[in-house]
């Protein structure tokens, strides 16, 4: 799914979890952190960059968090630019539209 | 089951290099159970590819496909209809399913993406190992269930070797247990010690890889 | 007697016997197995020349052996199964045996991972107790494996390794039971730093009434430093060195440790010496082969028995 958002053309992907110990599903959250590492790893290897996808754990309300989390993520795929994918395409970076 | 592993993206773009029009096919078999070649490593492998490809300039097609078994005819056969329209097939099943489809589509290359290791099993999920070597001539009666051959170091009938640890590894790594004294241990769980002192005389290899690729042909089956 | 062997006379006679080892160079020059020959001259029964231990290679053992026959020394050639299948390792004893060798001591071998050379296929068509049988059986019955004849058997006085602290420890007296069922003459031990656990160890092969039927030759190694000493007990898989021993080597000055480890080894053989069931001492001085004359003569091992 993650591998899919970059051929569809996303620069980063940002993956939200809940906090540590707090899932619903017990370890559901745990295992999608090693699953981000290892195609942050794949990324790397391809260059593309392991740093444009990220995991964030929080919880449902904590809405301000998430914002912050959301505005960090965006500046640091802004300084890394376009991924080489979406260079090729003809790019730069879209805002996306709120 | 057949345990492989992946080869590394970069090896596997390296074989890649002449091609653009490919088809990636996986296998529910074996390699499905051990993460490495079923339907989900077919959709992950197939995006890194075309991701890498893209970004250097040279996009490349890929039909993604994953077979029933890639070592029985009539699966490797349903790729006939679209097989001549790509220029290579690139397999994450075993080596023996990548080379049945080498042999079924003999004017195709079919390219390796996994390096296949061994005959084992699944100890828990994410962690898979070593039972058999496919000798042909088992001795698992003799050692309590635990195969020397396979899980000995240095496949010693009448071990241990003078190198066990004081924590009962193998001197070759720590990550693996003697396997001398897993039999000693089974055998005197099960009061059969007195197998220990019997000596095994020297195995026939005949029977395993080193006397000639092998072949089984049941004449009751074949009409 | 089986053979021609000098170590065997001297065990037969009842002598208590002095054998010691040399690490053949890792290159083509004889000089080295020479020179350490030279050293050795009139301290010891036999030298064993060691198969490429620890999987690096060096020159041939029976290469070696056959320099240090010529220098009148009786060898003990040493074969690990690691490296050869049955074949080559038939033909290497018929070579060995035509060469004038003696005495041979069978071994499974260190796994090849230690070595410069990890990526080598692994043999291990036999191991050492089946190689035992197959000496055994070439000497006494004169055949083959294939039961096919041999024109001029070899006559080898058959040895083995015995490592009394590896694990499991309960097991060792057996698989010690199995190398004598299996044929063999004399046996050499790992060596032996913690004499307690060493004692208990002949406790249960006097019970099984071993030591009558091999002969048992208790293995030693002087310490040179008290590096040496934690070096051995934290990173040699199979070896047992108590604290008590490293610390009476660490408690010496730097410069006076070596005579230390000379002095703990001087105790160690009189201590062995006293044990029932064993008839002899195999010295491994590792790198320094120039002390054993002295080790050999403060022991009071002196002189030689002329067989």
């Amino acid at each position: 799914m993650i591998l899919k958002a970059f051929e569809n053309g996303a620069d980063g992907v940002m993956v939200v979890g809940c906090l540590e110990g707090d899932c619903h599903y017990l370890t559901g959250n745990l295992r999608a952190r090693a699953r981000v590492g290892r195609v942050a790893k794949l990324l790397d290897e391809i260059g593309i960059g392991g740093e444009r996808v990220q995991m964030f754990n929080l919880s449902a309300g904590e809405g301000t968090k998430f914002a912050r989390f959301a505005t960090e993520m965006v500046e640091r795929i802004r300084a890394l630019g376009p991924t080489p994918v979406n260079a090729r395409r003809g790019g730069g970076q879209k805002e996306i539209e709120p | 089951m057949i345990m492989g592993q992946q080869k590394p993206i970069r090896a596997i773009l390296d074989m890649l290099a002449p091609y653009d029009k490919i088809v990636l096919a996986g296998c529910h078999g074996c390699v499905t159970v051990c993460r490495a070649g079923g339907q989900k490593e077919v959709e992950i492998l197939g995006s890194a590819i075309r991701l890498a490809r893209e970004a250097e300039g040279r996009p490349i097609e890929i039909r993604e496909v994953t077979l029933e078994r890639q070592c029985d005819p009539e699966y490797v056969e349903t790729m006939r209809p679209y097989l001549q329209d790509y220029q290579a097939v690139l397999s994450i099943a075993c080596g023996a399913g990548v080379q049945f489809v080498a042999e079924k589509y003999q004017t195709t290359p079919v390219l390796p993406g996994l390096d296949t290791t061994f005959i084992g099993v699944t100890e828990k999920q994410g962690v898979w190992a070593e039972r058999c070597q496919a000798c042909g001539d088992c001795v698992l009666h003799l050692t309590g269930g635990i195969c020397p051959v396979a899980r000995c170091s240095k496949s010693l009938f009448n071990g241990p070797c003078g190198g066990t640890t004081a924590e009962g590894r193998c001197e070759v790594s720590k990550d693996i247990p003697c396997g001398w004294m897993l039999i000693i241990e089974r055998l005197r769980n099960l009061n059969m010690l007195d197998n220990y002192r019997k000596i095994l005389p020297m195995k026939g290899w005949r029977t395993s890889r080193d006397g000639g690729p092998r072949r089984i042909v049941r004449e009751d089956l074949t009409q | 007697m089986k053979s021609a062997s000098r170590l065997e006379r001297v065990l037969t006679e009842g002598h208590f016997a002095v054998t010691t080892e040399c690490g053949p160079p890792r290159g083509a020059d004889p000089g080295v197995i020479r020179k350490k020959g030279e050293l050795l001259k009139g301290f010891v029964d036999a030298i064993n020349v060691t198969d490429n231990q620890t999987s690096v290679v060096r020159m041939s053992s029976i290469a070696s052996c056959v320099i240090l026959k010529e220098m009148g020394f009786d060898p003990i050639v040493q074969m690990v199964t690691r490296d050869r299948n049955r074949i080559a390792l038939q033909s290497d004893i018929l070579g060995a045996a035509a060469l004038g060798m003696n005495n041979l001591l069978c071994l499974s071998g260190d796994h090849q991972t230690f070595g410069d050379d990890p990526e080598a296929k692994n043999v291990f068509d036999l191991d050492s107790i089946q190689l035992i049988q197959l000496v055994k059986r070439m000497r006494d019955e004169g055949v083959f494996p294939s039961g096919k004849k041999i024109e001029g058997p070899p006559k080898f006085f058959i040895g083995a390794a015995s490592n009394p602290f590896a694990e499991p420890f309960e097991i060792r007296p057996l698989r010690l039971a199995k190398k004598v069922e299996a044929g063999v003459d004399f046996i050499q031990t790992q060596c032996i730093y913690n004499l307690d656990r060493f004692e208990k160890f002949m406790d249960e092969v006097r019970k099984l009434g071993l030591h009558k039927e091999v002969k048992i030759l208790a293995g030693v190694t002087p310490l040179k430093s008290a590096g040496m000493a934690k070096f051995m007990k934290k990173n040699v898989a199979g070896m047992d060195v108590p604290d008590a021993v490293v610390k009476r080597i660490a408690d010496a000055p730097k410069e006076q440790q070596p005579e230390v480890g000379i002095q703990l080894c001087v105790e160690s053989i009189a201590r062995l010496r006293q044990i029932e069931g064993i008839a002899g001492v195999h010295i491994m001085a590792i790198e320094w082969e120039q002390k054993v004359p002295e080790i050999v003569e403060r022991a009071g091992l002196l002189p030689r028995p002329q067989v």
